[in-house]
């Protein structure tokens, strides 16, 4: 066994969120204390979210040994034991469970493994190498070329080829042109770019000069999610430092070329993830879309020539630039190539942040890296691609991710997010949840999307309220396809897809609601009840105490009885009884 | 870090030299809306007015940007700003009830104020944070992992905080 070399605690936003800073402060004192030449080194996300705080004790020749939800008071053995005297503490130590196996890393090639806040590190691991490669050594064509041909396409979702993207803009008249980053990550359940931004974010600066380069465009813009702080602190950073190195800036690295970038705050509004809305949020207007053609390519941002890609594209680019092409088309099917980050959450046992090779079928997501459902409950479906997306079913769990194989379905690709879900939940509930977002995040602009997922949300919530008839589910598919035939942009054209989805593949269980006036997943509260089973009560009366509107009381006997009057179905009588003496109706 | 506004009894109008860094046009809006929502809490009818003059844009513009985006308030908050995720993991791990608690325990609706001043209670589409869904803001600090129990936990420290 060689020596502890180094110490990474996990410090990305869910890290901090479980915990992670004063485990990190821990360890500084300790380590300190104890003498030991042993690197602290602070890193985006490891990965295995679901861990969290992680910390990775590495050795000398680079093997790796981690800890899982690491406490405070973990962390002088830690530094004792392991670190000082080379003795993992096995107790503490969590299994990778297969996480890592299947995954294949280009975009998360540096997550978790550099200090995200030293441009020294990134250097170390062939950073800025490819910006070098593409400003001595390539033509602004043959950057576009060898991109185009990686057949890398957009990971935002649309899944546009990013080579041809920028062929368009790259034709162009010059000078002034536009080359934005897209950070803007509006679906719930998503949080890639956020990883990538907070654990590697000189990988997307150094993405965007190169496709700057390739445009011919001295001008850059990232638009960051305000609700990401850290992301943007960290990029900030990043981009002072390459600005001080002189991988940003007037003549990088002694060529012709000269590229700034400034930093937006995005100020939330999901519809921004369109180009023409994020264009106008930038130059400061409401973030409304516009008719397309022209397409920002022709005229953009202030009506210059536009490009505009994700961050998990642009982090691709470095990769792409640095290897033979062959070393990225190995990965993925025909019209897919490479790989493809997901937020893999909701009922599932390793929630986190993977990255698999493109045509991976999605049950070997589920269980062989997420590790299955949890609580051994049922698989019923995965959510991908968010409020656009839809819901497929675990009938076609073999389903490979690729953008074709995923829009066949019914849903689409997406931006990464994937939330598993279990047989606790409702498909009619999600649909609304999913109405109930667009209805809020719709601009407006057009008739369809503004009124008619009004609409839409109205008929959904009748249906999970128990007030569904029979028409309802006929007037929700005609109105999912006329605001799918009548919206301008994507936000309004996609919107129908998850009412569209479960629909097709959960159709039981809309008409459970609306015929049987049941929620089959037990979620809508209008249609279910609780009771106590009597025989099972221990009149033990946690419930009772518990209860916010003291709807329990003692019955005649020895047990609870739960006056239905009264209850307002808050469902935690039925969390906090010991005996599982209640039932859910 | 909490928000500042609250000890502040007197809406206070920014100077407009403060707003010298940023080039007066529109596309200054957002980030003086941001910078002076970070400075006050929310944004103030003199200060749009502060915002329009600078960047001669109509205030009917800057009220229909700050009305637009769901960062912008136009009221003021209270001391502490909860935001409860109610993104997709968090939905199906149980966000509907981790808010009907808050609701519960503070005796407000979304978008309110404690009579107190102490809390405002929003919420908020997806922190990114789904790993630990169920999850919340409070001010700049991330909770995961929700339950009933760690709200009650969470709430009574930053009230025992408040009386020290």
């Amino acid at each position: 066994m060689s020596h502890v070399s180094e110490i990474r605690v996990g410090l990305a936003t869910c890290g901090i969120a479980a915990g992670a800073e004063p485990v990190y402060s821990a360890f500084e004192k300790e380590l300190a204390a104890s003498n030991a030449s042993v690197k602290l080194k602070r890193v985006g996300c490891i990965g295995m979210c679901y861990n969290e705080p992680l910390v990775d004790v590495v050795y000398q020749d680079g093997k790796l040994s981690t800890y899982g939800h690491v406490r405070v008071e973990d962390v002088t053995r830690i530094v004792e034991k392991h670190a000082v005297g080379g003795q993992p503490i096995q107790d503490l130590l969590v299994a990778t469970d297969g996480f890592f196996d299947k995954q294949v890393r280009i975009v998360l090639e540096n997550c978790g493994l550099i200090d995200p806040e030293s441009l020294d590190e990134y250097r170390a691991h062939a950073g800025y190498e490819a910006l070098r490669i593409a400003l001595t050594e390539m033509t602004p064509q043959q950057v576009i070329e060898k991109v185009t041909a990686s057949g890398l396409r957009g990971r935002g979702g649309a899944g546009f080829p990013t080579g041809v993207k920028w062929g368009f803009a790259a034709r162009e008249p010059g000078p002034e042109k536009y080359f934005i980053c897209n950070g803007d990550e509006g679906d719930p359940g998503a949080f890639m770019d956020r990883s990538v931004l907070e654990g590697d974010p000189h990988r997307v600066l150094e993405g965007i000069a190169i496709g700057a380069y390739a445009i011919g465009a001295p001008h850059g813009y990232f638009y960051v999610r305000a609700e990401y702080p850290l992301a943007i602190k960290r990029l900030e950073k990043a981009l002072a430092d390459a600005t001080t190195a002189g991988f940003i800036g007037e003549n990088i690295l002694g060529s012709d070329f000269s590229f700034e970038v400034k930093i937006k705050a995005g100020a939330g509004a999901f519809v921004c993830g369109e180009e023409t809305a994020l264009i106008a949020s930038i130059e400061g207007r409401r973030g409304t879309p516009r008719r397309r053609p022209p397409y920002p390519a022709v005229s953009g941002l202030w009506e210059k020539p536009t490009n505009i890609n994700n961050v998990e594209t642009l982090a691709n680019v470095p990769w792409i630039i640095r290897h033979k092409t062959e070393e990225f088309t190995r990965y993925g099917t025909e019209k897919s190539k490479g790989t493809k980050v997901f937020a893999l959450a909701g009922k599932v046992n390793h929630s986190g942040l993977v990255e698999v090779p493109m045509g991976m079928p999605i049950k070997d997501i589920v269980f062989d890296i997420g590790g299955g459902i949890r609580d051994g409950k049922g698989f019923k479906a995965v959510q991908i691609g968010g409020p656009s997306g839809g819901c497929i079913p675990s009938s076609l769990a073999d389903v490979p991710v690729d953008y074709e194989s995923i829009t066949e379905t019914g849903a689409i690709m997406g931006s990464g997010g994937l939330i598993v879900l279990d047989e606790k939940t409702c498909m009619v509930d999600l649909a609304r949840f999913f109405l109930d977002f667009i209805q809020k995040e719709s601009c407006g602009k057009c008739t369809f999307c503004r009124i008619g997922t009004k609409r839409m949300l109205e008929i959904l919530t009748r249906i999970c309220d128990g007030e569904g008839t029979g028409d309802d589910l006929e007037r929700l598919l005609e109105l999912s396809e006329k605001v799918k035939t009548y919206s301008l942009c994507g936000l309004g054209q996609t919107a129908p897809n998850p009412v569209l989805t479960t629909a097709k593949y959960f159709r039981e269980e809309y008409d459970a609601h609306i015929v049987d006036k049941t929620c089959p997943a037990h979620v809508c509260k209008a249609l279910i009840h609780y009771e106590i089973g009597p025989e099972r009560c221990k009149d033990c009366k946690l419930c009772t105490r518990d209860c916010p509107v003291q709807a329990i009381s003692q019955g005649e006997g020895v047990f609870q009885v739960i006056d239905q009057k009264i209850c307002i179905k808050c469902g935690r009588c039925y969390e906090v009884c010991p005996f599982g003496a209640i039932d859910v109706q | 870090m909490s928000n500042p506004t609250s000890q502040d009894s007197e809406e206070k109008t920014v100077g407009i030299d403060s707003f010298r860094t940023f080039t007066s046009s529109s596309a200054s809006v957002i980030p003086l809306l941001q910078q002076i929502q970070n400075r006050y809490g929310y944004l103030s009818e003199s200060n749009l007015e502060r915002v329009s003059e600078y960047t001669h844009v109509p205030l009917s513009s800057i009220y229909g940007v700050a009305t637009f985006y769901s960062q912008f308030r136009l009221s003021r908050p209270g001391k502490h700003l909860i935001r409860v995720c109610q993104g997709t993991a968090c939905h199906v791990l149980g966000a509907g009830k981790i808010m009907a608690h808050f609701q519960e325990q503070l005796g407000i609706e979304e978008n309110e104020t404690t009579t107190d001043g102490l809390f405002t209670l929003e919420s908020v589409r997806c922190l990114g944070c789904c790993s630990l869904a169920p999850a919340m803001m409070i001010d700049d600090e991330t909770y995961g992992r929700l339950t009933r129990d760690t709200v009650d936990e969470i709430l009574s420290s930053y009230r025992e905080q408040e009386e020290r």
